[in-house]
């Protein structure tokens, strides 16, 4: 689960790690009151959404896609600026690299007072799979795009690990602070904020969280400027907080509803519907179709629990793309039984009243059922016994091959 | 001979009295798996029946272990015990001389999982496989040692060891192996989840070693660079074919927050990056899971083994 950079400093501020005072406002209203009480001359007024990228994207209008604004991430030097930039973010659409080419509405908007910046630093922990540990990474070269940093020059990137159990040694802080050149108050402060960060990243079943630009202020401080925090989904039973903080306008609607019956929903470009059991299995029937020419139109991983009702919801969703010219069903029966699917898939396609072509695959258990089931149906449905032959046919199928 | 488990392995089962539990327990004794007890805490005395015998419950792993001297356990309990259980047996089984864990549970939190592990790996005769699996099989001549949620019969024993990032995925490789005609010696499914016990080389290693195995087939998913490590490892250090496939090759790279994940992926971790990294190391790929099947026996004939 992500937050917004907003939440993320309140975060970081009971975690004991600077940041610039700052308000969040969801009106051109809101933000010239929070201007008046920040008494900052200059601030930033930045767009909250769930992607990075913010100030190199660019906020267009939603309705008919002109250009409102270059960067997602402005300095107002006065009240009328304030004004000027909060009217061209709230409601547009921001487009940056991480959000895809369909962007995001910016709903949301933070006043943050001015900072004199000496130095931009990257700053990130996330869970490292293969140390199987917390790692920390920095770099002095933050601010700029840190990606091209770590590929050209990789050993610009300094790495420590904190591991849950034994936390984070001092002294791999404080040699990060060396290796980034920082002295005096100013190694106190990252190493401070280092330890706080781990602390607060094991405490909080974090994901991941990300500063960049972290600054060094003209006066020394180490200031966090933005906040991209993350959650392990799977430890929110521990913190009911997280739901508190989940922005459900930043989430994809159908892929709520399809998390609420137990399925595993991602919409994607193509044409072709696809429900399958398993992950795995389920990215294997998408590049199957793609390997006999067609497109996939979603991701949908009915999980080892599916029901009737899950079935029916999972053909709701997948044919409410209106893209969908085609669905292939592919079932290897472990605990599930094919027989049980082939029902569900009889019933869901009568309801909903399918006029695409449908192809199914089973395998595993009460296979031979689940095909008998479905040849003793009126539906029009097409039957194949290996993936690539289902594949195969639903491709033909939907270019009205066959 | 397998890996890790055979058939006359001695399986307890953590969370026996659950739903999962019982139903599992049920599936792998009606395999002939050689289930000798559940655990429980707070049921201990109490007797679970099984189609094929009726079984203790204890309340600890550790009591188990004194009662039944088992070498397997296999965790069906929720994900916010699972870690706890994992911990739990891996101690018991230090004391006890080791054992394989098996947890299937998924949705453990990360954090929990770093934890676990680290237990598990400070003992050097106690393995954990998973989590977030199926779970490990030896097929047998009748029925064998099914350690997890896998349809028994769609396996037979034979000479081809299977190692799966993926759940039905493995089985569609159990069924390609089976169309034509070889069976299984071992299959594990190690779990999709980002920190896990076992991995591709701890299998590999142990296929190369079985005298039974002849032949591998690999499966991984998009994520990570495990695929990478152990495509690099296998060109170094193993003698035997090996089959490789990578789910994901059209999964979208994804709407994402900030730099860090592909900063420290380093251009690994995509579908294209495995199959190329699979190829350099001489594995023979089947880009369509259905194809499994035709470049097995093409390893095997090259191998001569066919």
């Amino acid at each position: 689960m992500n937050i917004h950079e907003y939440q993320g400093k309140i975060l970081f501020k009971e975690a004991g790690v600077k940041v610039q005072d700052g308000i969040h406002c969801k009106t051109v209203i809101d933000a010239l009151s929070a201007y008046d009480s920040l008494g900052s001359k200059i601030v930033a007024v930045k767009s909250q959404i769930h992607a990075g990228g913010r100030g190199k994207g660019n906020l267009y209008d939603p309705e008919n896609g002109d250009l409102i604004m270059e960067g997602g991430v402005k300095i107002a030097f006065s009240r009328d600026e304030v004004e000027t930039y909060a009217s061209n973010i709230i409601g547009r659409k921001l487009i940056t690299k991480q959000t895809g080419p369909e962007g995001k509405i910016v709903n949301n908007l933070y006043i943050e007072s001015g900072c004199s910046i000496a130095h931009e630093y990257y700053l990130a922990l996330l869970i490292d799979r293969e140390a199987k540990s917390v790692l920390i990474m920095a770099s002095k070269e933050g601010g700029v795009d840190i990606e091209e940093v770590a590929e050209n020059t990789p050993e610009a990137i300094h790495k420590i690990w904190a591991h849950p159990i034994d936390g984070l040694d001092i002294k791999d802080a404080e040699n990060m602070a060396d290796q980034l050149g920082l002295v005096d108050s100013s190694k106190d402060d990252l190493v401070s904020m280092l330890s706080s960060l781990s602390r607060m990243f094991v405490e909080k079943d974090c994901a991941m969280i990300e500063i960049n630009p972290l600054v060094r202020s003209e006066s020394g401080e180490m200031i966090a400027l933005d906040a991209k925090v993350s959650f392990d989904d799977n430890a929110s039973y521990r913190h009911p907080w997280m739901d508190e903080m989940r922005d459900h306008a930043e989430e994809e609607e159908v892929e709520i509803r399809a998390h609420e019956h137990g399925l595993s929903y991602v919409k994607l470009e193509g044409n072709i519907g696809c429900l399958v059991n398993g992950a795995g299995l389920a990215m294997a029937s998408m590049d199957v179709i793609k390997l006999y020419g067609g497109e996939p139109a979603n991701f949908l991983d009915i999980g080892g629990g599916a029901t009737r009702e899950s079935i029916t919801t999972a053909f709701g969703i997948i044919l409410e793309d209106d893209n969908v010219e085609g669905i292939l069903v592919n079932i290897f029966g472990g605990i599930i039984q094919c027989d049980m699917v082939a029902r569900s898939v009889i019933e869901a396609s009568n309801e909903l009243g399918l006029e695409v072509p449908l192809v199914v695959r089973f395998s595993g258990t009460n296979h031979v059922e689940g095909k008998a089931v479905l040849d003793n149906c009126d539906l029009d449905v097409h039957t194949a016994s290996t993936l690539s032959e289902g594949a195969e046919k639903i491709v033909k199928l939907t270019r009205g091959e066959q | 001979m397998s890996i890790w488990i055979h058939e006359e392995s001695k399986v307890l089962i953590q969370g026996i009295t659950g739903k999962q539990g019982t139903f599992h327990g049920t599936m792998m004794d009606e395999y002939q798996t050689n289930v000798v007890g559940g655990v429980t805490p707070g049921k201990g005395g109490q007797i679970v029946e099984l189609p094929n015998k009726n079984v203790p419950v204890f309340n600890s792993v550790s009591e188990g272990l004194e009662e039944t001297n088992a070498d397997v356990s296999v965790i069906y309990v929720p994900a916010k015990f699972a870690a706890a259980a994992i911990i739990e047996a891996a101690d018991a089984f230090e004391q006890n001389g080791g054992g394989l864990i098996v947890c299937i549970t998924e949705g453990i939190p990360i954090l929990d999982m770093i934890r676990a592990v680290a237990r598990v790996d400070a003992y050097p005769n106690v393995r954990l496989i998973g989590p977030n699996c199926p779970g490990i099989i030896t097929p047998g001549e009748n029925g064998g040692c099914k350690v997890g949620i896998m349809p028994g019969f769609i396996h037979a024993k034979g000479r081809i060891g299977i190692v799966s990032k993926s759940g039905t995925l493995t089985y569609e490789a159990v069924a390609q192996t089976m169309s034509v005609d070889e069976g299984q010696s071992t299959c594990v499914g190690i779990g999709g989840d980002p920190v896990n016990g076992t991995g591709f080389i701890d299998c590999l290693a142990a296929f190369e070693a079985d005298p039974q195995t002849e032949a591998i087939v690999m499966i991984g998913e998009i994520g990570g660079s495990a695929e990478e490590e152990a495509a690099e490892w296998a060109s170094k250090n193993m003698s035997k074919p090996i089959v490789g496939f990578v789910a994901g090759s059209t999964a979208p790279p994804g709407k994402r927050m900030g730099h860090a994940g592909a900063i420290i992926s380093g251009g690994k971790g995509t579908a294209q990056e495995k199959f190329a990294a699979f190829e350099a190391a001489g594995i023979y790929v089947a880009r369509d899971p259905s194809e499994i099947g035709n470049v097995l026996v093409k390893a095997l004939k090259d191998a001569g083994l066919r």
